[in-house]
């Protein structure tokens, strides 16, 4: 059923492309200008993974296929999706072909063909190049050209979900010609190439000032004769989120700023100027509290936060994390802090629809103070003359960390008032998100050493195939000194029975059986208390009214469809 | 006073390799991370990858030298290159390259150069031309209505900060009077009167922004030193010999007044070159000060070194200057 709405999707969406154009020419809805309140460093995606530098090289360069924001994949550059049913992906998931569209030229007038989409998986791949997307790249053997038009893409081993490579704004086609000379160790110097790349999208980058501004104009090759309605593009960058969201909704200066990371109602008050209004979208953000099955204790010295250092002495009871989940209200969190762009939630892997799980709402949903004071009481934890529980000497006390920023500091208020009802204290700390998600093993404070016994922040993945996703809780993902405190299983969860389940999911090519095996981790993890999930984020963008055509996308980047964005008249 | 100052210049050299290398360690011992922006759903491996092909797989010392090497070496050489057109060696060259932007450090403070100047400097120089009559006339008619006002005034300018009054003349100004644009439009070419027009109505708020805090600081200095010197025998003797009242303060007061002033506002030049971090973000401003706040942000290390440097190169030069100045216009001064 789901394939049969995926191919659906794609041949409906290439009708649409391909159909008659709504504005009758090019160029001639004049400027459209765009803020971004962090400024684009390099047009080049693959040299910067930052966000920002993705979104703004999506405007010019292309992938073969996207995401809708259904979450459905569309052909892009190709002529269709390749699948198991029309032949495009081998039975035995080990290759996968792509038949290019004939007539896409890149900006500078040249052939758009096979050999730019190879080049693009050497670029990525080569070594040295420090290549940002490798992770796009991972497991892909060779990628050949059958004919200037196919593309052959060969997997180490069998691939069940292999649209990873070339897909979406993180994987775009760079062209051959362009950076032949920049492979490797040579790509930082390229810096004209990185700048201004050469596309295949709507507009062509006439102007970059890094950290600053971009002038985009209309690409005169595109292959849509009547798009974009735009004539030029000024992306300008810089200040803070709530003066950028200013700039569209209360003063009109802008027609498009990105992610409106502001407090609901001081959003109210400015679209009350009714020159903007907000589109929001949910993509799979999730604003989590980790709890750490590992004792923190400093005494520990080097081997806190270990396995080496014994579970944690509180947190090991289930329980505890259980009374942790129930005692929080998740509908007072998303109403101070996140308004319309945030719902509560009790899943790891919120959306898309298919693979979120409904199974733990009926428990997890509801705030229930009663119910967890009685679980605490049953097993054993009594309240002491401070009000804070304690069993054997330990006492619920926790140390609770999340980065510098002004939501998650009321959040951790609310959770610490949350938490004293069932006779829990919690220590509050924060450090500065360069710090805290850094990653340096020399500090002390980064989410990956854990030495907190909760941990709070948001995470997600790219696409709508959580496999990757998941395999992060695998016991081995561990972050440690073995591994340079690298590894993504930050709760340090260690379940035989879900790494057993994982790579029963990295073998099974079926997406309805995909999606059950996903929602059966995602429970598992919610249910045994590796975190507790809170709020399923949404992107939040403001425009401008006169701005049209906009479909808001957090499958991939948000100005996917610029090319079909106009003035009203 | 020659020697003296080519002494100067001399232990110049040491003080700002000290500098180099306290500013270096201080950003190496910082704990931050290039690929620490980066979105989570990049993994460790990938990351680890990024890190070494910015060299940070590099021991520390061999990662000073060659910032050293590409400071004080590499790049003159490419300005010398560029300037003449002649070509030492084969050209290629490792440059101060920006972790964030992978483009030369030199070319981005280039871009960046003429809008600190222009907006910065310009406030600094209408700073100074509000300070001294209102210094003058404040210290000249002490306690009188100017002067509580203007005291009133340069204490609230100073002490307000720049993030407030800046978000305050944007939302006055801006939001509903509507008369000035709140961003900075770095691509506006002056190239008739109407651009004209453009580039001074959005150079007006932070320049009003800067200046108001410049000219509150000055304004102190130059109110204190009018004082100082009204009391001064020789004025007293100016005034018994029938001198004009206005030659007494304009010439006489206001010139030996204006010597301690002069090294004050020659102290403050390199703090033009930093740029206003605080302003030139609020109204983002590409200039200088806003590129070193993001290179702080994103952990670009070689942007950081390379802009503190060259800050503390200006700064060494310019208390130079200073006490240079000083020696050239009081005659009292000697230094040889």
């Amino acid at each position: 059923m789901h394939k049969l709405k995926l191919l659906l999707a794609g041949t409906a969406a290439a009708l649409a492309l391909s159909g008659p154009a709504a504005h009758a020419e090019r160029g001639t809805d004049g400027d459209l200008k765009i803020l971004f309140w962090q400024a684009v460093s390099t047009m080049n995606p693959y040299l910067s993974g930052g966000t920002k530098e993705v979104l703004a090289s999506s405007i010019v360069i292309e992938p073969l296929a996207r995401t809708d924001e259904k979450g459905e994949l569309v052909p892009w550059l190709v002529t269709e999706i390749p699948t198991l049913e029309n032949g495009g992906v081998a039975k035995d998931l080990l290759s996968m072909t792509w038949k290019l569209k004939p007539d896409v030229k890149w900006s500078d007038g040249t052939d758009f063909t096979a050999e730019d989409v190879i080049f693009t998986w050497k670029y990525c791949t080569a070594p040295d190049g420090g290549c940002a997307q490798a992770a796009q790249y991972e497991g892909v053997k060779n990628v050949e050209a059958i004919d200037p038009h196919t593309v052959k893409i060969t997997f180490e081993e069998p691939k069940p979900y292999p649209y990873s490579a070339f897909v979406g704004p993180q994987s775009p086609i760079i062209q051959a010609a362009q950076f032949k000379d920049c492979v490797g160790a040579k790509a930082p110097g390229c810096t004209a190439a990185n700048f201004g790349p050469i596309g295949t999208g709507s507009f062509v980058v006439k102007d970059f000032k890094p950290n600053d501004v971009i002038t985009f104009a209309a690409n005169p090759n595109y292959r849509d004769a009547a798009k974009p309605a735009f004539a030029s593009i000024t992306l300008k960058g810089g200040g803070d989120a709530a003066s950028a969201a200013r700039a569209v909704l209360e003063t009109g200066e802008y027609d498009y700023a990105w992610n409106a990371q502001v407090e609901p109602e001081v959003l109210q008050t400015m679209m009350a100027a009714g020159k903007g209004r907000l589109e929001i979208s949910f993509g799979t953000q999730t604003e989590r509290i980790n709890l750490n099955w590992t004792n923190p204790d400093p005494a520990l010295g080097d081997k806190r936060s270990t396995t080496e250092a014994g579970p944690h002495p509180a947190l090991k009871d289930p329980a505890v994390r259980r009374a942790l989940s129930l005692a929080i209200d998740r509908d007072i969190i998303v109403e101070a802090g996140y308004g319309q762009s945030g719902k509560p939630t009790c899943n790891i892997v919120p959306a898309p629809e298919a693979v979120a799980s409904t199974k733990n709402d009926s428990w997890c949903l509801k705030q229930d103070i009663e119910g967890a004071n009685k679980l605490l009481d049953d097993a054993g934890w009594v309240k002491g003359g401070d009000g804070i529980r304690a069993k054997d000497g330990v006492k619920l006390s926790f140390l609770y960390s999340t980065s510098t920023n002004s939501v998650r500091q009321a959040t951790q208020e609310l959770v610490k008032a949350m938490w004293a009802e069932i006779g829990v204290d919690a220590e509050l700390r924060n450090a500065s998100a360069s710090v805290f998600f850094g990653g340096d093993p020399a500090s002390p404070d980064t989410f990956q050493k854990f030495y907190a016994d909760v941990l709070m922040y948001t995470n997600n993945f790219d696409g709508t195939d959580p496999e990757k996703y998941l395999a992060e809780w695998l016991c081995d993902k561990m972050p440690g000194p073995k591994n340079g405190w690298q590894g993504q299983n930050i709760p340090r969860y260690c379940n035989p029975a879900y790494d057993k389940l994982v790579g029963e999911l990295s073998k099974t090519a079926d997406l309805e059986k995909r999606a059950e095996l996903s929602k059966q981790l995602n429970d598992m993890l919610t249910e045994e208390g590796a975190h507790i999930p809170l709020v399923h984020r949404g992107d939040q963008s403001s425009f401008a009214v006169t701005l049209e055509g906009v479909r808001m996308n957090s499958w991939d980047s948000q100005v996917w469809n610029i090319a079909d964005w106009s003035r009203k008249k | 006073m020659f020697t003296y100052t080519l002494r100067r210049l001399f232990f110049a050299i040491p003080t700002l390799l000290i500098i180099s290398f306290v500013i270096f360690a201080l950003l190496d011992l910082a704990p931050n991370d290039p690929t620490g922006d980066l979105p989570l759903t990049i993994p460790p491996e990938v990351r680890e990858q990024i890190r070494a092909s910015l060299g940070l797989d590099q021991p520390f010392f061999i990662r000073y030298l060659a910032w050293l090497n590409q400071f004080f070496v590499n790049e003159p050489l490419n300005i010398l290159e560029s300037l003449t057109g002649w070509q030492f060696g084969d050209g290629e060259r490792m440059r101060v390259l920006s972790w964030a932007t992978r483009s030369p450090v030199v070319d981005l403070i280039v871009q960046r150069l003429p809008q600190t100047l222009w907006v910065v400097g310009l406030a600094y120089v209408f700073g100074i031309l509000i300070a001294i009559p209102i210094g003058v006339i404040s210290a000249y008619k002490q306690y009188s209505i100017f002067d509580q006002i203007g005291t009133f005034v340069s204490m609230v300018g100073y002490s307000v900060p720049t993030f407030f009054t800046g978000v305050l003349l944007i939302v006055i100004f801006s939001s509903y009077l509507q008369w000035f644009p709140s961003v900075y439009d770095t691509n506006l070419r002056v190239t008739d009167f109407a651009t004209f027009v453009a580039q001074i109505k959005q150079m007006a708020l932070p320049v009003a922004v800067l200046a108001l805090y410049n000219a509150s600081q000055i304004a102190r200095f130059v109110r204190a030193s009018m004082l100082d010197n009204l009391h001064q025998d020789y004025v007293r003797t100016a005034r018994a010999k029938g001198v004009k009242e206005k030659v007494v303060l304009l010439v006489h007061v206001l010139r030996n007044s204006l010597i301690p002033v002069v090294t004050v506002i020659a102290l403050g030049v390199p703090t033009v070159f930093s740029g206003a971090i605080i302003t030139e973000q609020v109204f983002r401003v590409n200039g200088l000060g806003q590129l070193l706040i993001t290179a702080v942000q994103g952990a670009d290390i070689p942007l950081i070194q390379t802009l503190t440097f060259i800050f503390a190169v200006l700064i060494v030069l310019f208390n130079l200057i200073a006490d240079v100045l000083y020696g050239l216009l009081d005659p009292r001064i000697r230094y040889d």
